[in-house]
Parts: structure tokens; sequence; C-alpha cells
């Protein structure tokens, strides 16, 4: 494998990490969905090529699932129900952006210490993508943990989805990974249907998921 | 032999998923409750078949000693849950709480969510167990936000942020596990196969499999309720309808931690590898002792069995966790013996609240007198539940904490304490529940007592003899499972 290939595939799975800390500094919104369809272009992208230098064909359907469903149809949908419910406002967050940004890049060089030893073996590609991949995963659950609404963890979630599909996909010759990307399909599409469906905002009159937690019963 | 095996095995798989379209079709509720109980019984059936036709280990499907055991209880258990769903259905027709386009979308779901399970056993592929567990995981959200109440929504949304979490872990720790394969197996399906993993183990690199295992114990503990990762599991016991809270406890539980075991046992075959068991053991007993204090202030009595649900898994993981074969022995049948009896009392829990119109423990007073069926029936699960002797929980408790006795004492006690403590919390409620002036609408219950009685009957004669042919088989699964 040319160095070429190598550094563009290194390139992009930096690049989704890079986008992983913009979507935890966003405190509007629709700033928050256009980022993230930037999260899933570029994870469209690093399947693609990974894609033409594996030589496995299969995986531009990965990608393809990839920019289509993440990044067109999923932010457009929030978009409008962002509207619809009218909850457009900025976005409450648990811990300040600095601490949270912090906390992230002490979880980026967490992860680089923990996977690059252990794939010595695995080739190079396999183990920076991966390194970089659980870097992504963990940052999106710090955004999940530190974001109060139900969109952003929604978003928080799918861009650990991203994640996983990077490591699977950087896994070279894994099988079912298009199979595992449809089933992840399902569940974000099943998640956006939630929010519309359920109408969060409409019966507890607000997105906060703190907010739900008053109708715990157990109460005496 | 090895055709018609096979056959049986994609039986069990289609069975459920045709029935699953069949039921999404049918308006009537008497007509789709029965049929929903009759698919349940022939998938029970043909898996009992399985005991005697052993198909050869496919590239996506396997049969083996170990998933027998779990694919038999949960048929069994998802046949007896539909015979009770059936009464408990019709009613919240009658009352109001559900339409029927919903109730097709239940019984649907239901059979959907029965395949889901029976895949995830059968799957020879750990992404195929990994997409099946998801799918599972999926259709009980939808389940546990049915009734579309306030605190349903809540339960569900909860469940399905936390869930999905857990699964994104699990499959992290999937393609690590595939990593460590491919360098020994080469790339493509084999790498992936259970059957396979299994046998090559000894070879993979261990420093991988730490890291898969770490996260697969996370991603499947947080299914499988263990503290400190339950945080879903009371809301959604409490929240869904009675059947699922059954099946929940009785089945989902069990078929998550399979998957931890399947894990546990590549782990165990690698000489170089973490012992899995510490890790076990110690997320076993935290689950326990935390269950166990937290069964004090329930005030919901679903929730107060959910909390029942993450004591048991606790012990079932703990003894897993310790490991060898008479530990392992024990785990297994605490495994079944929770399994029906938390369902029963699920099925009398159902049918109370239905009669007395409310969740709430202080409202319901004096069962035995105004209903003596359901009230003693109750009393006889709680009982079991508790661990109290002749019943087979007594029997499987004490032998996980005299196994765990002979090796590490201290474990032993802190275990011993935990339960004795659940025990205390128990009994207090149920005091009350069974027993003094009835309290509250006494309105006679027409639902049917088969499937309670049944799981009870079955508890209680495990507790006073197990045939000696089910000993030696346990014991030879135990072993198997290192």
């Amino acid at each position: 494998m040319d160095h070429l290939a190598l550094d563009v595939a290194h390139f992009l799975a930096g690049g989704l990490v890079l986008v992983s800390f913009m979507l935890l500094y966003q405190d509007r919104m629709f700033g928050l969905l256009n980022i993230f369809a930037l999260h899933a272009l570029v994870v469209s992208l690093s399947v693609a090529w990974q894609a033409h230098i594996q030589l496995a064909p299969y995986l531009y359907i990965t990608a393809a699932i990839a920019l289509v469903v993440k990044a067109i149809i999923i932010p457009v949908a929030l978009h409008h129900i962002v509207l619809r419910l009218g909850i457009h406002r900025t976005i409450e967050t648990v811990v300040g952006i600095g601490q949270t940004m912090l906390a992230g890049i002490g979880l980026v060089a967490l992860s680089i210490m923990v996977m690059l030893p252990i794939t010595a073996e695995a080739g190079t590609l396999t183990r920076e993508d991966l390194a970089f991949s659980l870097s992504v995963i963990l940052l999106g659950l710090l955004m999940m943990i530190s974001r109060r609404n139900a969109v952003s963890q929604v978003i928080g979630f799918m861009s650990i989805e991203n994640g996983l599909i990077l490591a699977a996909t950087a896994a070279k010759g894994m099988p079912l990974v298009v199979e595992i990307s449809v089933a992840f399909s399902i569940i974000v599409a099943l998640t956006v249907v939630g929010i519309f469906l359920f109408r969060i905002r409409e019966r507890f009159d607000t997105m906060d998921v703190h907010a739900l937690e008053r109708f715990r019963g157990g109460q005496p | 032999m090895t055709e018609f095996g096979s056959l049986l095995v994609d039986a069990i798989l289609l069975l459920p998923a045709v029935s699953a379209a069949l039921l999404a079709l049918f308006r009537d509720d008497r007509f789709t409750g029965k049929l929903n109980a009759i698919a349940s019984f022939a998938t029970f059936v043909t898996s009992t078949s399985l005991f005697v036709v052993r198909p050869e280990p496919g590239t996506f499907l396997i049969v083996d000693d170990v998933n027998v055991v779990f694919i038999v209880l949960t048929t069994f258990v998802a046949f007896t849950t539909s015979v009770f769903s059936a009464s408990y259905i019709s009613h919240e027709l009658e009352s109001g709480r559900l339409t029927p386009s919903y109730l097709r979308f239940y019984h649907a779901m239901y059979q959907v969510l029965m395949f889901a399970m029976n895949l995830a056993l059968l799957s020879n592929n750990v992404g195929l167990m990994w997409v099946a567990i998801e799918l599972a995981t999926l259709t009980t959200v939808v389940m546990v936000g049915l009734y579309r109440t306030p605190a349903a929504l809540e339960a569900a949304w909860k469940y399905f942020i936390l869930g999905s979490v857990g699964i994104a872990l699990a499959l992290f720790g999937t393609i690590l596990v595939y990593l460590a394969a491919r360098s020994v197996v080469g790339e493509g399906l084999e790498a992936m196969a259970w059957s396979v993993l299994v046998r090559e183990a000894p070879r993979f690199d261990p420093h991988l499999l730490n890291l898969a295992f770490a996260f697969l114990l996370l991603g499947y503990g947080t299914k499988v309720g263990l503290v400190p990762l339950h945080a879903w599991l009371p809301d959604a016991h409490a929240e869904g309808p009675t059947p699922i809270s059954a099946v929940l406890s009785g089945l989902l539980l069990n078929v998550a931690l399979f998957a931890v075991l399947r894990f546990k046992m590549i782990m165990s075959a690698n000489p170089g590898a973490l012992a899995p068991g510490p890790l076990m053991v110690t997320l076993g007993l935290l689950s326990v002792l935390f269950a166990a204090l937290m069964l004090y202030r329930r005030f919901d009595i679903k929730r107060l069995f959910a909390y029942s649900s993450i004591e048991h898994m606790g012990i079932i993981t703990f003894a897993f966790g310790m490991g060898g074969p008479l530990a392992n022995f024990a785990g297994l049948l605490h495994m079944i013996y929770h399994s029906l009896t938390k369902s029963a009392i699920f099925f009398s829990v159902g049918h109370i609240a239905q009669i007395k119109g409310t969740q709430r423990i202080p409202d319901i007073r004096g069962l035995t007198a105004s209903h003596p069926l359901l009230g003693w029936g109750l009393v006889l699960g709680v009982i079991a539940i508790m661990g109290l002797p002749p019943t087979g929980i007594f029997m499987s408790e004490f032998l996980v904490i005299t196994s765990t006795f002979a090796r590490a004492p201290a474990l032993a006690v802190a275990l011993g304490l935990g339960l004795l403590l659940a025990m205390g919390a128990l009994l207090q409620w149920l005091n009350g529940l069974a027993f003094g002036e009835p309290h509250g609408p006494d309105t006679p219950s027409k639902a049917s007592y088969v499937p309670m009685l049944a799981h009870l009957a079955l508890v209680l004669a495990a507790g006073i003899y197990l045939p000696p042919s089910l000993v030696a088989w346990f014991q030879y699964v135990a072993g198997l499972l290192g």
C-alpha cells in the first residue's frame, strides 16, 4: 500500500475526530445539525476511501448509506422537527464548554495510548484508524453526558455510531459491515421518528431529558 | 438426520417470524391472542426436539450443549407468557388502555422479540448475535412505550438511550474480537464464527482480547442490568405492559448474559488473557448489594420486582464469574429458577394491578383474603424468590454460597449479607401486600392462573427433586462453561 493511500485515510479519520470536537462546542441547535451533517460526510468519504484502497466494493454501500441517510435525510428531518417543535434556542449544557473540551482532549490521548500498543501486529492502517475511531466513540459518549436535551443526545449517539462504522471498515475484511450499518440506520431512523412521534416537546413542554425525571414513579 | 436438524433450527426462527407477519394482519383480539399462544407453543415444541436431534454447526447458526438450555428455557417462558398475555391484554382492551390497532402491533412485536432472542441464542456469528440483540432491544423499547403515558415514554426513551450506548460499546468489543481472530484465522466469516473462535482462542493476541472483553462486558452488561449500568431496568419494567416485564426479566436479561458467557469462554480459553472472573464477580456482587438496599424504599410493585431482578442477575453473574464446575452449575440452575419464578411473580402482579387499578404497594392490602388464589400465588412466588426452602432458588443460592465459601470466604459473606438484606425487604412488603384487612376494589378476576401455577409448581418440584439425568446434563454444561 503506498504512502498516499495511507495519508488520505489518516487525514479523513483525523478529520472525523476534529469534527467530533466541533460538535462538542456547538451551542446552537442548527449549528449542531450542520456540523453533524459534516461529521457524516467525513465518515462517508472515509469509508469510500477504505473501499477504494481495500478493493472492497461492498463498502461503497456503507458509504452511500452514511451519505444519504446521515448526511442528508436525518439532518433535514431533524431541522424540520426542531422548527416544528420550536426548540431552536441555545443548548443547555451540564458542564462548561471549556471543561468539556479539556476532558475531550484527555479522552483522545487515552484512546491513542490504549489502542496503539495493543494493535502493533494489525498493520498501520488498522491501528491508527482504530485509535481515531475509539476517540470518536468516547467523544460521542462525552457529548451525550454533557448535554441535557434529547436532540443533542441523539446527535451524540449518531456520532458514536459513525465512529463504530469507521472502526468496522478499518478492521480489514470484516464481514457483515454492510448489514451492521443497515441495522444502525434503522436505530437512527427510529430515534428520529421517536422524537417526532412521541412529541417529547409537546407532552413535556421541554426537550430537556432532565425534566422527564419528575414523572418517575416510586414516591410514597 | 442432520438435515432434519437444520430444518428444525430454521423452524425455530421461522415460526416467530411468520406469525409476526400474520399477527400484524388480523384485527380480532381474541383470535390474535390465541394465535400468539399457538405460535409460541409450536416454537417451544420444536425447540425441545433439539435435545434429540443435533444439527451440524453452520456458518451462521449453531446448536451446542450450552445454548440448548437457553433456547428451551426461552421458548418455554415465551409460551407461558403468551398464555398470560392473552388474558391480560383482553382486560387492557376492555379498560380502554389499549386500542385494537395497538394490540395488533403488540402481538406482532411479541413474536419479533421471540425471533430476535432465538436468533441471538442460535447464532454462530458474533456479528449476527449483536444484530439480533439489537433487534430485541428495539422491539422491547417500542413495547415499553406502548401505553404512551408520560412515564412510559420517559422509560422507553431512557431504555433506548442507555441500551443503544451499551449496544454500541458491545459492537466495538466485537470488532476487536474479530481483529484478534483475523491474524490467526484469516479474513472473512470464519473469523467471526463462534465455533472457530473458541477453538482458536489460545492463539489470539491476549491484549486485544482483554480490551475487547472490557467493552463487551460493559456493553452487554448494560443489557443484563448490572449495577452501575442498570438505570433503565426499573423504569422499563414498571411502565411497560406486564407480559413484557415478565419477558424482560425472565428472558432478555438471560440472553444478554448468554452473550457475556460466550465471550467469557473465549477469554478463559486464552492462557495469556486477563481472567474474566474477578470483573464479573465484582459487578455481580455490587448489583446484589445495591439492589438489596434499593428494595427497601420502593412503592411501586413492578419496580420492586425489577430491583429484585437486578439482584438475581447479580447472583447469576457472580456465580459464573467464580467459575468452576460447581459455581457454574449453581449459576445455571439459578438462572433457570429465577426466570420461572420471576415471570410467575409478574403474572400475578399483572392481574393484581389490573384488579386494584394501581401499582402502588401501600394501596394493595390483604390479597390472601380478597383473592385467595392470586394472593397465595404471590406469597409462594415471593417465598421462592427470597430463596427460602424448599424451593429451587434456595438450593441454587445455597450452592453458590457454599461453593464460594471454599474459595473466597469474604466474598461469600458479602453475598450472604446481600441475600439476607433482600429477604428482609421483600418480607416487609409481602406482609402488607398479602395479609391484613383487604383494601381497594375487590372485583373477582377472570384471568387464567395456569401459567403462574405451572411455573411455581416447577420451581417447587425442582427444589425437592431434580431427575439425576438432568443434574448430570447440567453438570456437563457447567463443565463446558469453564
